[in-house]
C-alpha cells in the first residue's frame, strides 16, 4: 500500500496554502512532516483525508483515486485521521469514546437497534474486548469511565490514537501529536506508536517538535510556504541549508 | 374538575410525545430544529382529512407519523450540509411554509376557516369515559415512545448520535457518515410529531392553522429545557412543568385586576418566558439536569 500526493494545490484567495505537493509514502512506514507554523501541514493533512478539497492536484492510495471521495469513505478505505486539537466526545466516557470508533456496528442502524436485538449484543460484547485492549495498550484504564472531556490534553492525545485504531485502518495521520504534552507522555506515545507501525500500520506524522520527531521516524519531510522543500533521513534533511533557513530563520 | 384535568392530562401528553420526538433530535444528536410544528401540523391535517374520508382512525395516525416523517426526508437532504445555526433557520421556514400552504389550500384544508368536526376517538363510549379512554391510549403510546428513545438512547446508534452532537468532523474522521445518522434522526422525531398531531386533531376536532404557529415548537423547547436537554426524564417532567404553567396561567386573571380576556393571552406567554428565564438564570441545566451532567 501507499499513499500517493500528487502536486496538490490549494489556495485561500490569493494566500497559496499548498503549492504543487508532491509526495509518496509507503505501506507500513513511519514517515514524518515538520514544518514552521503555518507552513501548511494541517491542510495538507485536511485536504489528504477529504475535510478540505484541493484547487488542483490528485491523491492516489493503493493505486486507486481518492480525491473524489468524501471523508467518512477515505476513512473507510484505511486512512484514518486525528486532529491537532484533540476532537473527543467530549459528553461520552473513555471507554464509549472507542466503541463509537469501531466499524461496521449493527446496531448503528435503527433497524438494527429494533429488530436484530441478538446480534447487536454480540458485537457489543466483540467490540468491548476490542475496547478493553485498546484502553490497556494506551494505558488508560484509570479514566476508562470517565467523560473524556475532562481528560489532560496528553489524554486526549492517546484517546484519538485509539479511536483511530479503534476503525481498524491501514495508514493512520497523526496531527501533532506530540503537541501540549508532558515529556513522560510524549515518550509514552512515541513507544505505542512505534510497537503499532511493527504490526503493520502506517503512520504519517505531523509535527511542530523537531527532538521529538527525529527521534520517531526514519524519514521524513520538510514544508515551508506551501511546498515541500527538502526529503528524506532526518539528520540529511536537517542539515540541508535550504531546511535550516526555513525553520531556523536563517540562523546558522 | 376531573374532565378538567383528564383533558390538561392528554394536551400535557402530547407534549410529551412532542418533546421525545425533539430529545432525540436535539437533546441527542444536536439537531437544532426549529420547525417541529410543522410536522406535528402534516400529522393533525393529515389523520383528520384521512378520517373525513372514512379511513378507521388507527391508519389515520399511522400515516400521520409516516407522512410527517416522509416530510422531514427531504428537509434532512437539503439541509443538514448547512451548519447548524442555517439548518435552525431552514427548519423554522419549513414549518411556516407548511403553515402557510394549509392556509392557501383552500380546497384541501379549508384554509382559515380550519377542519371542524374532525371526528373523535371512541365516538361510540361517550362522554368521560371517552376522554379516559383517549387518555389511556395516548398514555400507552407515550410510553411505547418513551421505551423507544431510551432503546435509541441506549444503543450503539444512540451512541453514535451522541457523538455526532459532540464532534462531527471526529464522527466523519472514522468513516461514519453524520448525515446518515441525522436524516434517521430528523424523520423518527417527525413521526413523533405527527403522531402527537393526529391526536390533537382527534382530541380538539377543530383544526385551523393558527394552531400551528412557531410558538408552539418554542413551547417544547422550554418543555426540553426546563426538563433537561438530552433526558427522557427531561421531557416528560419539562412538558409537565410547561403544561402547568400554561394552563395555571389562566388563574392569574383572578389576581391581577384591570386584565381583560384579550390581554390574559400575553399574559400567559409572558408569564411562560419568564419562568424560562428563570430556570437559564438558576438551573440551566434543566430540573433533571441535562446530558452533561451523567
Amino acid at each position: 500500500m501507499s499513499l500517493e500526493v500528487r502536486d496538490i494545490g490549494k489556495s485561500y484567495g490569493g494566500f497559496k496554502a499548498l503549492d504543487g505537493v508532491r509526495l509518496t509514502v509507503e505501506t507500513g512506514a513511519l514517515f514524518g512532516i515538520i514544518g514552521p507554523n503555518g507552513a501548511g501541514k494541517s491542510t495538507l493533512f485536511s485536504v489528504i483525508s477529504g475535510f478540505v478539497p484541493a484547487d488542483e492536484g490528485r491523491i492516489i492510495l493503493d493505486g486507486k483515486a481518492i480525491d473524489g471521495l468524501s471523508a467518512p469513505a477515505r476513512a473507510r478505505a484505511g486512512m484514518v485521521r486525528t486532529f491537532q486539537v484533540p476532537r473527543e466526545f467530549r459528553h461520552l466516557t473513555v471507554r464509549e469514546n472507542l466503541m463509537a470508533a469501531a466499524p461496521q456496528q449493527t446496531g448503528e442502524n435503527l433497524l438494527g437497534v429494533f429488530f436484530r436485538p441478538g446480534r447487536v449484543n454480540e458485537e457489543e460484547a466483540a467490540i468491548a474486548d476490542r475496547v478493553d485492549q485498546t484502553i490497556t495498550f494506551l494505558k488508560l484504564t484509570r479514566v476508562a469511565d470517565q467523560p473524556s472531556g475532562m481528560l489532560s490534553g496528553g489524554q486526549k492525545k492517546l484517546l484519538e490514537l485509539g479511536r483511530a485504531l479503534m476503525a481498524k485502518p491501514r495508514m493512520i495521520l497523526l496531527d501533532e501529536p506530540f503537541a501540549g504534552v508532558n515529556p513522560v507522555l510524549i515518550d509514552e506515545i512515541m513507544e505505542r506508536i512505534a510497537e503499532l507501525n511493527g504490526r503493520g500500520i502506517g503512520f504519517v506524522v505531523i509535527e511542530h517538535d523537531l527532538q521529538a520527531l527525529t527521534r520517531l521516524v526514519p524519514r521524513l519531510a520538510v514544508m515551508d510556504r506551501g511546498r515541500i522543500i527538502a526529503e528524506g533521513e532526518p539528520r540529511a534533511v536537517l542539515d540541508d541549508p535550504l531546511v535550516r533557513e526555513a525553520y531556523l530563520g536563517g540562523v546558522s | 374538575m376531573e374532565a378538567y384535568l383528564v383533558a390538561i392530562g392528554i394536551i400535557a401528553l402530547i407534549y410529551v410525545i412532542l418533546s421525545l420526538g425533539l430529545t432525540l433530535q436535539y437533546g441527542l444528536t444536536g439537531l437544532i430544529n426549529f420547525g417541529h410544528v410543522g410536522f406535528f401540523a402534516i400529522g393533525a391535517y393529515t389523520s383528520a382529512l384521512l378520517a373525513f374520508q372514512g379511513v378507521p382512525l388507527v391508519l389515520c395516525f399511522a400515516a400521520a407519523a409516516v407522512l410527517a416523517g416522509i416530510a422531514a426526508w427531504p428537509i434532512g437532504l437539503v439541509s443538514l450540509r448547512l451548519r447548524d445555526d442555517y439548518f435552525a433557520i431552514v427548519t423554522l421556514g419549513f414549518s411556516e411554509v407548511v403553515r402557510i400552504v394549509i392556509t392557501s389550500e383552500k380546497w384541501l384544508t379549508s384554509g382559515v376557516q380550519g377542519l371542524p368536526g374532525v371526528p373523535r376517538l371512541y365516538e361510540e363510549l361517550g362522554g368521560f369515559t371517552a376522554q379516559l379512554a383517549v387518555f389511556a391510549t395516548i398514555l400507552a403510546v407515550t410510553l411505547l415512545g418513551i421505551w423507544m428513545i431510551r432503546r435509541i438512547a441506549g444503543s450503539p446508534f444512540g451512541r453514535l448520535i451522541e457523538a455526532i452532537r459532540d464532534n462531527e468532523e471526529a464522527v466523519q474522521a472514522l468513516g461514519k457518515d453524520p448525515a446518515r445518522f441525522k436524516i434517521q434522526v430528523l424523520v423518527v422525531g417527525a413521526a413523533f410529531a405527527g403522531i402527537a398531531g393526529a391526536f390533537y386533531a382527534h382530541y380538539i376536532t377543530y383544526i385551523v392553522p393558527d394552531q400551528f404557529i412557531p410558538l408552539v415548537t418554542f413551547y417544547v423547547w422550554m418543555a426540553i429545557i426546563m426538563g433537561g436537554v438530552g433526558r427522557v426524564s427531561g421531557a416528560v417532567v419539562g412538558s409537565a412543568i410547561l403544561m402547568l404553567f400554561l394552563e395555571g396561567s389562566r388563574f392569574l386573571r383572578d389576581v391581577l385586576p384591570g386584565v381583560s380576556e384579550v390581554d390574559m393571552a400575553s399574559v400567559r406567554i409572558g408569564a411562560v418566558g419568564f419562568l424560562l428565564i428563570l430556570f437559564i438564570m438558576y438551573r440551566p441545566q434543566g430540573l433533571m439536569g441535562d446530558y452533561t451532567k451523567r
